[in-house]
């Protein structure tokens, strides 16, 4: 039971850090489908100084290692930004390349990685069994908080304020309604939709590092993030674009995601002989249900996925 | 641009701009993967670019790459069907980036009909048409009666297909291995005929009528989208739904169409390469198919044209299978998905390449001072 708790809990802050970062992108405007892909970029951004830096002692090591999925992320990002805000290509299309780039780019660049340390491992998977230790806070029984829980918490307190209770956040949201407007009263539209996605950038890498080290101590860069950038933004949708509803949507999907890796626990649930595929299979069919009925009365932001352009005022 | 000097005439044809526009996608694509290459090992790079490229023309006797020419004409006819399923639905303005859930259904509808049941390779074909065009039928009633973003439902529909299918095959695998039963051991009857195609290429018995049948379906969903009502109402819908309602077109019923016709053919496609016995399904796949994210790319390189797309996934498939042949020491095969990755990537681009182009163009036709571009 400690142990379906600290896992929904962690995947719920998985789930939670990116569909906020969909948030932040799609009310200033952009919609971000290549979460994913900013995901396995910060992954590997957190990896890759977990793998160079093993020495570091635990707080640094925190800190260094959030900052280089961040830096990953954000970067990545921009190619979202230059071309769904300075070219208005269409943000499908740049989403779905930038899902396709990221697993493939990582891929490439672990492998490199790994055969230049040992021309016979064409693995691309990256180790951090030790290094991984520094990211847990107290250990009660096996019940284990992870840092990552306490800052999923923190950035759902300061995701409220700068989102509500400051000029920019308003102004954000002012860009994802009604750019024209906005623009007429004097604010930079495309700085603004630079911003929203720079931040889902952000909180899409912090993401994709927390994925990452929940519950395993080696990943795997061929498999990507395996849908999670999507289970993020049905997660988006059903917490109606708001922070607050976004943080119990992203507790409830943890849950189903927890399920399949600790089912065997449950008397009930191993009673019952499904298939372990079922659980694997269970939140994307729980996020499928939950969309269709919430869908219908979204409340997306107005002017999402339409490049804002100046002359059409 | 060096463009400008040709005849203007011909620079103003859409189906020009369009090749020019992809071929600037390739180079580019080309070119930042040759800098990737570089980047992690420079005194290989030119090699495994043109390696990537050659594909079978890596092998100098003519009758061998003759029949890697067949298996990578084999594997493009289910790329093709895949572009054609993207394609189709994005004509009526909708992004099916389930085609390889669609796909990965097809797979296991037909292999398990053909392992599991003994029947002929027609049955298992329709089959996975069937199969694909409902599961298409899903995500597009989802959209049309309750709203949900089509991406968000197809890539739902890939993930829960994938592990369907691997669930529904491993009741036909290999007891020693995680592949499925071969066909041409199990089940002749279920391989796709070749009806001599296979001597054209050195005797490569992966080559079926499954390769012309594919071409078939491409002029088949041009002859649909141009020449029809049923076409000309798809694409109403999707230019302007309200418009297209008030016009008294069935918008809802048009939109699920859509998507199933976009299944049908995606399903089709797997069954294209599962009965041509040139792959098995392995069934502890942990990843969604390549092949319907390859279609997407294929299909905006080809311009959104069906006759495009022929070439365009010919040639994504080219270099795919060319990753094989990069020096596995140096680099990894992944590399070409890399590159096909960067070319989708550059193709979101080809709108605002076509608009400079034209800005460029009329201002140079209205004799403006002013010079075009940014």
């Amino acid at each position: 039971m400690a142990l379906l708790l600290q896992y929904t809990l962690i995947y719920a802050s998985v789930l939670f850090l990116v569909a906020l970062g969909g948030c932040f992108s799609e009310h200033s405007g952009v919609i971000n489908l290549g979460l994913e892909g900013v995901m396995v970029m910060g992954a590997l951004g957190g990896a890759l100084v977990m793998k160079y830096m093993a020495a570091l002692s635990a707080a640094p090591m925190i800190i260094c290692v959030i900052l280089g999925s961040v830096v990953f992320g954000v970067i990545y990002s921009l190619l979202l930004a230059v071309a769904a805000i300075n070219f208005k290509a269409d943000q499908t299309l740049v989403g779905t390349a930038m899902n396709l780039l990221g697993t493939a780019a990582a891929t490439v660049f672990v492998k490199a990685i790994n055969m230049a340390e040992d021309p016979n491992n064409v693995s691309s998977t990256i180790q951090y069994i030790n290094q991984k230790k520094a990211f847990s806070l107290v250990k009660i029984g096996g019940f284990e908080i992870s840092w990552f829980m306490v800052l999923a918490v923190v950035i759902l307190i300061a995701s409220n304020i700068l989102l509500y209770r400051t000029r920019f956040g308003l102004r954000l949201m002012a860009c994802g309604e009604h750019p024209q407007a906005a623009d007429s009263v004097g604010i930079n539209v495309y700085k603004m939709r630079y911003a929203g996605v720079l931040i889902s950038g952000v909180l899409g890498g912090l993401g994709g590092i927390v994925y990452i080290t929940a519950g395993v101590s080696e990943w795997k860069f061929e498999n990507g993030v395996a849908g999670f950038g999507f289970l993020a933004l049905a997660v988006m949708i059903f917490g109606q674009w708001k922070p607050n509803l976004i943080g119990l949507a992203a507790l409830l999907f943890g849950l189903f995601r927890a399920l399949s890796n600790v089912y065997t626990g449950f008397d009930v649930l191993v009673a019952l002989h499904l298939p372990s595929t079922i659980y694997n299979m269970l939140p994307y069919i729980i996020s499928l249900i939950v969309l269709a009925i919430f869908s219908k009365n979204s409340r997306a932001p107005k002017a999402e996925g339409i490049p804002y352009d100046k002359s059409q005022r | 641009m060096n463009t400008a000097k040709e005849k203007k005439s011909l620079l103003t044809n859409d189906g020009v701009q369009t090749l020019l526009a992809s071929i600037v996608c390739i180079v580019l694509g080309l070119l930042v993967g040759y800098i990737v290459l570089l980047f992690i090992n420079p005194a290989g790079a030119g090699k495994a670019i043109t390696s990537i490229l050659k594909n079978f023309l890596y092998f100098p006797r003519p009758a061998i790459a003759l029949e890697y020419f067949g298996s990578t004409l084999a594997k493009s006819a289910p790329l093709l069907m895949c572009t054609l399923s993207v394609l189709f639905a994005y004509k009526v303005g909708l992004f099916n980036i389930g085609a390889s859930g669609q796909y990965a259904v097809g797979a296991g509808l037909s292999l398990y009909l053909a392992i599991g049941y003994h029947m002929p390779w027609y049955v298992c074909m329709i089959a996975a048409m069937i199969g694909g065009g409902i599961l298409g039928g899903i995500a597009g009633f989802l959209k049309a009666y309750l709203n949900v973003n089509e991406v968000i439902a197809c890539i739902m529909l890939n993930w829960i297909s994938l592990y369907g299918v691997n669930m529904l095959l491993t009741n036909v695998k290999e007891s020693s291995t995680t592949y499925t039963l071969a066909l041409r051991t199990n089940n002749p009857k279920a391989l796709i005929p070749s009806l001599g195609l296979n001597h054209l290429f050195s005797d490569n018995r992966y080559v079926t009528i499954a390769i012309p049948l594919a071409v078939v379906f491409a002029i088949l969903v041009w002859v649909v989208l141009e020449k029809t009502k049923l076409g000309y109402e798809l694409k109403a819908t999707g230019l302007s739904i309200n418009a297209a309602k008030y016009a008294g077109m069935k918008e809802k019923k048009n939109m699920i169409l859509t998507m199933v016709i976009a299944g049908c053919l995606a399903g089709l496609g797997a069954s294209f390469l599962y009965l041509s016995g040139i792959e098995q399904w392995s069934c502890s796949q942990t990843a969604v198919p390549a092949m319907g994210f390859n279609g997407i790319a294929a299909a905006f390189l080809g311009g959104l044209h069906p006759i495009g797309s022929v070439f365009a996934s010919f040639f994504i498939q080219h270099i795919t299978s060319g990753g094989a042949y990069v020096d596995k020491m140096v680099y990894c095969s992944q590399i070409s998905d890399l590159i096909s990755s960067i070319i989708i990537y550059f193709c979101s681009f080809v709108l605002f390449f076509k608009y400079c182009m034209n800005r460029h163009l009329n201002k140079k036709a209205e004799r403006l001072t002013k010079k075009g571009g940014e």
